[in-house]
């Protein structure tokens, strides 16, 4: 992989038909890469989806990808995004099957770090919903890693492009 | 958007009337289980022979296995510049199909598959012949429709026609399930489709045009690439224009042979693995390379890294997809149809074009490619399949259509075969496919049946296709097939003893079959010939046969094709003997 190979956003807007996703799955697939995560619901357009996918990639493979997605017959329209200047959202379902009660309270206390909520809880279980940027789901994944982390679920990383995008500085959130 | 309706229809003769609609009169293709509705339409639209000017009929060509019919559509569409169809029905007609759909959507040649299936209500339950062709054929397709009502089925052929020409030209494949055949409904037939997602190329962008322009112009060491792209857009005429304005020699890819007539003094010939030494040797001289039509396919270049490091390329290509693929970073891109973007291109250096001399690299350039007397490295008693493929050019007239198995033979012809004329060679180079080129040529000649086509063609290779025989007897579409005969699969042969220490491996074909009788077998005529002289007879007296002829010619099975690029070299280090 070169020097530039990152985390790459792919943001399509498609026709909401059977085998637009297949088309553009096998597309990606045939070029050789993992798609990291996908997330596809009903665009604002009525008979439109917008699609997102993330995936490691350099900057010449992803462009080739983007092209070839861009010639599909049933994509309207396919952009590139980035981090900076895109807000990007995830949400995360995480079960914990805290070992001993005394772990709770200190469970409870990254959740309301994290913005977390209780979803729902048994006497031995305890499923909490995070949502942000798919870094900071990382990053709660990794601590609730010490907490009896019992089960994942991930949506998978949606994004728009910012309107306004803010310098290099700025906080990511 | 106009609609016509005619009332009410079966599926099927919505299918048959939508293709009368767009105006084909010719498809290729076997019957089955899943199909028999439209075949039993065709029953009554099927002239057989020629065509009358004013008959309303589509002629059908019976094949004896769907890879051909996949191929005869393609050598149609190459010829032709319309879309080629071919019919099969479903599981093992439509996956025959996909060697041959696979081979078009490489070379970028429209080919418009029309498959049947099972009925919809039993579509994934496994049922008899079934086969999810959308899944295997959407890599190997633009796109794919299948029409589950039959008021669907005028669209989606008028829309396959549509998006198998539109852009760069590719296969679309429509599949249709048995009960959507025969169903009956009011149909109505579209006039006009838009696709808001899939327009035509827009014209060349004139500030694009001025900068290629000034950058050709102010090169002084120009060659132009030609690529098959140039073929398919049938900008053979604005090329050489083109050339002759700015006096800049012409390469192509082995896809783009032809594109430019070889014997012309700007000619250089095929570059690439088994491409002229000379032109191979020149490319990286040049200060701007031209590239038209070509996607810098790594049979073209050779190792990237290595070629023409120092050289500005200029990239013009009807798909957006091919700039920056193989050749990373062209000085100028321009995505457009190849002959609009030469015509404008033509327009341009014309109002520019002021005291060009280039006279220093055109004398570079003669000196290059002055012709030393080739030597053929044939075997005494046998004839060399280089010079035979050089004494062809001379038996057969230059308007007639030649097309290539895959292998050695075809090699040859990228080094010896002269191509004069536009519209006059072809060849699966993208996907290499053996067998092509017989059903190719059947293809081609119901295209122009004015015109003598001859398939060159290896041993191995025409075995592949070798039932289209068949066909062409049957259906009276008389093709000369010239057999390089050496019992091998020479150019795998040919690896191993250049790269694999000469351990022959699965080569050997063995002196099975007798292509003579083979030939006769079918009803068509063989000959065998070891001469030059015997060559010259056979070809004159096949080419003005009535009857396919097929000309076994015995050549040595040591025989090379040279120069090569070995793979993974540079484009300057090639093997010459």
């Amino acid at each position: 992989m070169s020097q530039d190979t990152q985390l790459r956003i792919i943001s399509a807007l498609v026709e909401h038909k059977p085998g637009v996703l297949f088309r553009i799955t096998n597309l990606i697939r045939r070029k050789s890469f993992n798609i990291e995560s996908i997330a596809v619901g009903p665009a604002e357009t009525p008979g439109c989806a917008r699609m997102t996918f993330t995936m490691f990639s350099d900057y010449n493979r992803f462009d080739q990808v983007l092209k070839n997605i861009d010639r599909l017959i049933d994509v309207r329209s396919v952009s590139p995004l980035e981090e900076r200047s895109a807000t990007i959202r995830e949400l995360a379902l995480i079960k914990f099957s805290p070992g001993f009660p005394a772990m709770r309270p200190e469970i409870m206390n990254y959740i309301e770090t994290f913005r977390g909520n209780i979803v729902d809880v048994s006497p031995d279980t305890l499923t909490v919903e995070v949502s942000g940027d798919p870094d900071k789901i990382n990053a709660f994944i990794k601590l609730a890693g010490n907490f009896g982390l019992k089960e994942v679920a991930r949506t998978g990383a949606v994004a728009l492009s910012r309107e306004i995008v803010p310098s290099e500085s700025a906080a990511k959130w | 958007m106009k609609i016509q309706t005619l009332g009410k229809m079966s599926g099927a003769q919505a299918l048959i009337e939508t293709l009368q609609r767009e105006g084909v009169e010719v498809v290729f293709g076997l019957p089955g289980g899943a199909n028999i509705p439209i075949y039993d339409v065709l029953y009554d639209y099927q002239n057989l022979g020629y065509t009358p000017p004013d008959y309303r009929g589509i002629r059908h060509i019976l094949v004896r296995h769907e890879q051909s019919a996949a191929h005869m559509a393609d050598g149609f569409a190459r010829v032709s510049g319309k879309a080629g169809v071919c019919i099969a029905t479903s599981g093992p007609g439509a996956t025959n199909l996909m060697t041959g759909l696979a081979t078009a959507y490489m070379d970028s040649s429209p080919v418009v598959a029309i498959t049947g299936q099972v009925p919809s209500f039993v579509i994934g339950s496994d049922a008899f012949q079934e086969t999810d062709v959308i899944g295997m054929a959407t890599s190997v397709t633009k796109y794919t429709f299948q029409p589950l009502r039959v008021r669907e089925i005028p669209y989606a052929i008028k829309a396959a026609f549509y998006l198998a020409v539109a852009r760069r030209p590719q296969p679309v494949l429509v599949d249709i399930p048995k009960d959507v055949q025969q169903g009956e409904d009011d149909v109505e037939f579209p006039d006009h489709i838009d696709f808001p997602n899939y327009q035509p190329l827009p014209d060349p962008d004139p500030t694009i045009i001025k900068t290629i322009a000034r950058t050709m112009l102010g090169a002084q060491r120009p060659i132009i690439l030609a690529g098959g792209g140039v073929k398919i857009a049938n900008a053979y005429h604005e090329l050489q224009a083109l050339a002759e304005l700015i006096v800049a020699p012409v390469a192509t890819s082995f896809m783009g042979k032809g594109a430019f007539p070889e014997n012309h003094p700007l000619a250089l010939g095929c570059m690439g693995m088994h491409g002229s030494e000379r032109t191979n040797k020149i490319i990286p001289e040049c200060d701007v390379l031209f590239a038209i039509g070509s996607r810098f396919s790594d049979r073209t270049t050779g190792k990237m890294e290595k070629f023409a490091p120092n050289t500005k390329v200029i990239h013009i290509d009807a798909d957006r997809a091919e700039i920056g693929k193989n050749y990373k970073a062209p000085v100028v891109s321009l995505v457009a149809d190849a002959k609009k973007a030469l015509q404008a291109l033509i327009g341009e250096v014309q109002v520019e074009l002021m005291g060009q001399h280039r006279e220093a690299w055109v004398k570079r350039v003669q000196e290059v490619m002055v012709m030393a007397g080739t030597e053929f490295d044939g075997n005494g008693s046998r004839l060399s399949g280089a010079e035979t493929v050089k004494m062809i050019r001379r038996f057969i007239p230059s308007k007639a259509i030649v097309t290539t198995e895959v292998g050695q033979h075809q090699m040859w012809c990228e080094q010896h075969f002269q191509v004069i004329e536009p519209g006059t060679f072809f060849s699966s180079g993208g996907l290499g496919t053996m067998g092509f080129g017989f059903p190719a040529a059947l293809g081609a000649k119901v295209a122009r049946p004015e015109v003598p086509v001859i398939d060159i063609a290896g041993d191995g290779s025409f075995r592949m296709t070798e039932n289209s025989l068949a066909t062409s007897v049957e259906e009276q579409i008389p093709v000369t097939v010239i057999i390089l005969n050496n019992s091998m699969l020479g150019m795998v042969a040919q690896w191993q003893r250049f790269f694999y220490n000469r351990r022959y491996s699965g080569v050997q074909l063995g002196r099975s079959p007798d292509f003579v009788k083979l030939a006769q077998a079918y009803g068509a005529e063989g000959v065998r010939v070891d001469t030059i002289p015997e060559l010259e007879a056979a070809v004159n007296r096949a080419i003005r046969s009535p009857v396919t002829t097929v000309i076994d010619v015995p050549i040595s099975p040591e025989e090379n094709v040279l120069p090569m690029l070995p793979p993974g070299a540079g484009i300057r280090e090639m093997i010459v003997g």
